[in-house]
Order: structure tokens, then C-alpha cells, then sequence
């Protein structure tokens, strides 16, 4: 600057003006390399699937796979659901329904892990929450953990016949995805 | 760079080439003729080792590269492709996947010979930060790289670690998960995370030759540090790099070689696992996920914190912390030749971080998880309690007065 004024010049209006206008330039031309990392269009129309439960028998277990992830369906045994029933919520490590079918709040009792009462059937998203191994539990020779549900051998999470934590470092209950019945036998995943 | 220049021109296109660009004059006074300290032991040849694997790193990478297809259904069969068909294309991976460990070997090294002798202290604080910061780019870099084969252990490596940030959720619900997705491109590993993970492979070990250069670029502000601690006072305490140091880095080097070529030679996969050579499975996680050997000790204190949020927290601030080692340490001495208790505790550092280097491999129960506890424990300990605490209290033992007193075994002034 040559000589001090009190007065801003022109000169301070050009300066600020200059670099207002690269800062929202680069801010704006910034937003599209971060933007294309995140899911596409080809990722996000695989959103929905429809399952055929008629070939599942009680007691056994598939995994379909939803948006590249595992969807556990159990025909649950009146035993499982028993077991299920018997436990108080505030015992749970994690208290919360996490069924995206209901509200965020709800409790975890085991009505609220499934979808219209219909308590035979168990639907997971089969990610454990810990660190996104898949838990053990759906084959017959698979360990299912000290409460019948699921275990996960990356770093021993037990799951119950609700899907529910009960033991180990995972910090939630596994997710129930959004779905719909179709028909009796049928669901609609997304 | 603050000796004199002793570059003499003796052509007439050197001297014409030195008026304008004096690159023949700043190799020559930073790697011919730079003064080093003449005591150096072994322990100061790693760095050259570890410039020597970072090449070694890069020409095989690019190679690699040439007969690699980053695509979920085609990537395994391509490395497979590259070891059964292409020309050499086992050797070349072989010395890439062990080149890596060698690379890994040489920074613990050269990591914890800093920390013996003081090396991070003033004035060589940013020198340490760059170091440090080399060490992170590294760790990113290999991770990627062991993601691209993409066997069983690959994805769920990869599973596991971009899961880390999930741990967000517990701040900001929604947040963590928003950050996985977007890193994964998708609501799971797939494609486009393999193909991000194949272009930033690609791109960074160049961000770490740029930062070795400011490393270098540090290093040769104040000069090498050396097993005294003391600075370079009289020519006498000095030698030229070359031939002294070249020589003794090649010598260093060319037994470092023998071991990577008895690896790649004798045992490829000794330090792999055999899961990898599974393709990826995204339905079948494998019973044991471990990662590879140098970051057992991270893996080890992840899983020691029961809790998620803080079990990521600490992994981060163990290597995190490590930047503000200078300021941690109290000690005024540099060399831990001269500091009675300090070795000790160092002793015990180092022993922690290869017990949890054990432990980070062995299954998350019983006896192996208090004694993960323990060992993290011990990590931090020394890191935020011991360091600043012990430069206060330990009386340093009488050192000699330069490095050519040293060298000469004369005895310093009211000697032990």
C-alpha cells in the first residue's frame, strides 16, 4: 500500500471482491469431486428385492442378498420366539427396536423386530454392527453363540433369536430392513 | 544447508548450467559433501534403506499396475494372471507384497532409533512431524494396496476398517454411517470402493516421496543427530557423506537385501494368509480376521477398549500422539546413552508394542484380552505420563563433551 487512508479504497473492494468470488468458485467446483464418491445411480436402483418365503421350512434360515448386503430370513421355531419373548428389555445391551418399519424410539421387545406381528418370521440386515462381519448362525453346523441367535467370529458378538446384542462389542442390535408382505409368502425388501 | 558450498564448476557446461539452475551444486553439497556426524552406528542406515524400498515399492507398483484390472469380478484373477502368466509377474509381485513388509521392518527401525536417541528433539521437531506424518501415508497406502487383491482377507479387511468410521454414529447419529457410504460408494464393499481404493494406491506413494523430500529437506537443516546426542562443534566431529556414508549405508543395505531376497526366494507368503488366496465372498465372512503383521500392535489396542467410539480413538491417538512426542518429552538430553532410567522405560515401550504385536493376532478372549489391556495401558502411560514426568525428576549421568572426545574414549569431566 503506498499510503494509508481511513477510507477503504477501491483497491480493498477489488481484493475482497477477487477473493470472495474464488473462494465461492472453489467451494463450488469443490462440491462435485466429494459429491461423486458417494452411492450412484446404478448402486441406488438396486434398492428393492422380493423374497419367496413358501420353500422356507420352521427352524431353517436363508440369506438373500439386498444392496450388496446380507438379509438373514428365519422361520422361527414357537421356541425361538419364546426365548425371544422371555427377555426384559432393560436387560438388553441395546434397548432400542432398530426396525425401520417403526418408529426410531420403540423398544426392543420382540413384536417390534418383527413386521405386523407376523413373529414367525425374522428379517436382519446380516451386517454385524460392531465392524461389518457377517455373524455365524444360519448354516445347521454354524456356532449360533450362548443365545441362539447369531455369533459373530471377527470379535465375538452374540446375537439372540431376535437379532438382538446380548454379548460383545457390537453396539447395536442387527437392523431390521425396511420391508413389506406381499402376500402371506412373499416380502418386499426396501 | 548451512555449510559453505564447496561445488567447483570444472567445465564449461557445469558452470553454465550452475548459473542457472544449481542443481549439480545442491547434490553435491547435500549428498557428497554434507557434514555428518562420525560416529553414526548401523541404526542411522535405515533411512537410505527405507528411500532404497520406497523405489523398490514404486517400480514394481507401476509394473503391477500394467497387468492389474481394478474390477470386483476380474481383479483376483488378474493378480492370478499376473503370478502364473505374465513374465516375471511373480517375482515382481512377490517383491511388491514383501517389499512391503521390508518397508514396514526398516520405518519400526528407524521409528524407535529416533525415540532412543532423542532424535525428535529440538531443533528437529519438524523433521519428527514429517516423519510421522510419512508413517500415516504409509500405513493408508499399504492398506489400499493389500485391498487390491481382493481375497477373503482383502474385503474384509477393508470391511472392518472403513467400518471404523461408523463409530461416528454415536456422536452424530447417521454421521459415521454417511461417511462409510460415501467412502464405499455404495451400501457395502463393491467395485466402486475397489476401484478408489486402486486410484489412491496409485497416487499416494508419490505423496510419500514428496514428503520425503521435505523430510530430507529437514534433515539437513540442523544435520544428522547421533548416538551422543551432541551437536557436530569442530570439523573433527565430522566426515563428508560420500564416500563415508554411502558406503556404510550400501554395506547396511545389501544385508537388509539378503533378508527381503530370502523372503521373496524361500518364503513369499510366510507373512501372508492363506484366506487370501480365497476370492472375496461378501455373504461369508472368514473365522479369523487378522490383519497384516505391522498392524497387529493398532489391531491389538482397537480391541482392547470394549467400547467402539473409544476403541477407534485410541487405534487413531496411538500413532496420532506420536506428533507431539517433542513436546511430550521433557528431557533436555537428547541420547538415551546418558539418561539411566529413561532406557528402561524405553525397554519397556518397545516390549509393549511387540506383545500387543502378538496379541493383535490372537482371538479377542480370556487372558490375551487383559493382557492387550494391560500392554495399551502401557502404551499411553508412557507416552502422556512418563515421558513429561521423568525429564523432571531423572538425573542425566555425566556426557562427554563432543562427539570426537567420544569417539576417542575420552572420559568426560567428572566421569562415572
Amino acid at each position: 500500500m503506498a499510503k494509508k487512508t481511513t477510507e477503504p479504497t477501491r483497491r480493498d473492494f477489488m481484493t475482497i471482491a477477487a477473493g470472495s468470488f474464488a473462494a465461492v468458485g472453489g467451494a463450488a467446483a469443490l462440491w462435485p469431486m466429494i459429491d461423486q464418491m458417494n452411492p450412484d445411480a446404478s448402486a441406488l436402483s438396486l434398492a428393492t428385492i422380493e423374497v419367496d418365503l413358501s420353500p422356507i421350512a420352521e427352524g431353517q434360515s436363508i440369506t438373500v442378498s439386498w444392496r450388496g448386503k446380507p438379509v438373514f430370513i428365519r422361520h422361527r421355531t414357537a421356541e425361538e420366539i419364546e426365548q425371544a419373548k422371555a427377555v426384559k428389555v432393560d436387560e438388553l445391551p441395546d434397548p432400542e427396536a432398530r426396525n425401520d418399519n417403526i418408529s426410531a424410539d420403540s423398544p426392543a421387545t420382540d413384536v417390534n423386530r418383527v413386521k405386523d406381528e407376523n413373529e414367525k418370521w425374522l428379517v436382519l440386515v446380516g451386517i454385524c454392527t460392531h465392524l461389518g462381519c457377517i455373524p455365524k448362525g444360519q448354516r445347521v453346523g454354524d456356532a449360533k453363540g450362548e443365545f441362539g441367535g447369531w455369533f459373530c467370529p471377527c470379535h465375538g458378538s452374540h446375537y439372540d433369536t431376535a437379532g438382538r446384542i446380548r454379548k460383545g462389542p457390537a453396539p447395536r442390535n442387527l437392523e431390521v430392513p425396511t420391508y413389506e408382505f406381499v402376500s402371506d409368502s412373499k416380502i418386499k425388501i426396501g | 544447508m548451512a555449510h559453505a558450498s564447496s561445488y567447483k564448476p570444472n567445465t564449461a557446461i557445469e558452470k553454465w548450467l550452475d548459473d542457472r539452475l544449481p542443481i549439480a551444486r545442491m547434490m553435491h553439497d547435500q549428498f557428497n559433501d554434507f557434514p555428518t556426524p562420525r560416529n553414526l552406528n548401523y541404526l542411522w542406515t535405515f533411512g537410505g534403506i527405507l528411500t532404497f524400498f520406497l523405489a523398490v515399492q514404486l517400480l514394481t507398483g507401476i509394473v503391477l499396475a500394467m497387468h492389474y484390472v481394478p474390477h470386483e469380478s476380474l481383479a483376483f484373477d488378474s493378480v492370478e494372471h499376473i503370478m502364473r502368466d505374465v513374465n516375471w509377474g511373480w517375482l515382481l509381485r512377490y517383491m511388491h507384497a514383501n517389499g512391503a513388509s521390508m518397508f514396514f521392518l526398516a520405518v519400526y527401525i528407524h521409528i524407535l532409533r529416533g525415540m532412543y536417541y532423542g532424535s525428535y528433539k529440538a531443533p528437529r521437531e519438524v523433521l519428527w512431524i514429517i516423519g510421522v506424518l510419512i508413517f500415516l501415508v504409509m500405513m493408508a497406502t499399504a492398506f489400499m494396496g493389500y485391498s487390491l487383491v481382493w481375497g477373503q482377507m482383502s474385503f474384509w479387511a477393508v470391511t472392518v476398517i472403513t467400518n471404523l468410521f461408523s463409530s461416528l454414529d454415536s456422536i452424530i447419529p447417521g454421521m459415521g454411517t454417511g461417511i462409510v457410504e460415501w467412502i464405499w460408494g455404495g451400501f457395502s464393499v463393491g467395485n466402486p470402493t475397489l476401484n478408489r481404493l486402486f486410484s489412491l494406491h496409485y497416487l499416494l506413494p508419490f505423496v510419500i516421496a514428496g514428503l520425503v523430500v521435505l523430510h530430507i529437506w529437514a534433515l539437513h537443516v540442523p544435520g544428522n543427530n547421533n548416538p551422543t546426542g551432541i551437536a557436530i562443534k569442530a570439523k573433527s566431529d565430522a566426515l563428508p557423506f560420500h564416500p563415508y556414508y554411502t558406503l556404510k549405508d550400501g554395506f547396511a543395505l545389501s544385508a537388509f537385501v539378503v533378508l527381503f531376497a530370502g523372503l521373496v526366494f524361500y518364503a513369499p507368503n510366510f507373512l501372508g494368509h492363506t484366506d487370501n488366496y480365497i476370492e472375496a465372498n461378501p455373504l461369508q465372512t472368514p473365522a479369523h480376521i487378522v490383519p497384516e503383521w505391522y498392524f497387529l500392535p493398532y489391531y491389538a489396542i482397537l480391541r482392547a477398549i470394549p467400547n467402539k467410539l473409544l476403541g477407534v480413538i485410541a487405534m487413531f491417538s496411538s500413532i496420532g500422539l506420536l506428533l507431539f512426542l517433542p513436546w511430550l518429552d521433557t528431557s533436555k538430553v537428547r541420547s538415551a546413552r546418558y539418561r539411566p532410567l529413561y532406557k528402561w522405560f524405553f525397554a519397556l515401550f518397545v516390549i509393549s508394542g511387540i506383545s500387543l504385536g502378538y496379541l493383535g493376532a490372537k482371538p479377542p478372549e480370556g487372558i490375551y484380552v487383559i493382557l492387550a489391556r494391560i500392554f495399551t495401558a502401557y502404551y499411553f502411560i508412557h507416552l502422556l505420563v512418563i515421558l513429561p514426568l521423568l525429564g523432571k525428576i531423572e538425573k542425566p549421568t555425566a556426557m562427554p563433551g563432543s562427539i570426537t572426545d567420544d569417539v576417542l574414549g575420552k572420559k568426560p569431566a567428572g566421569a562415572r
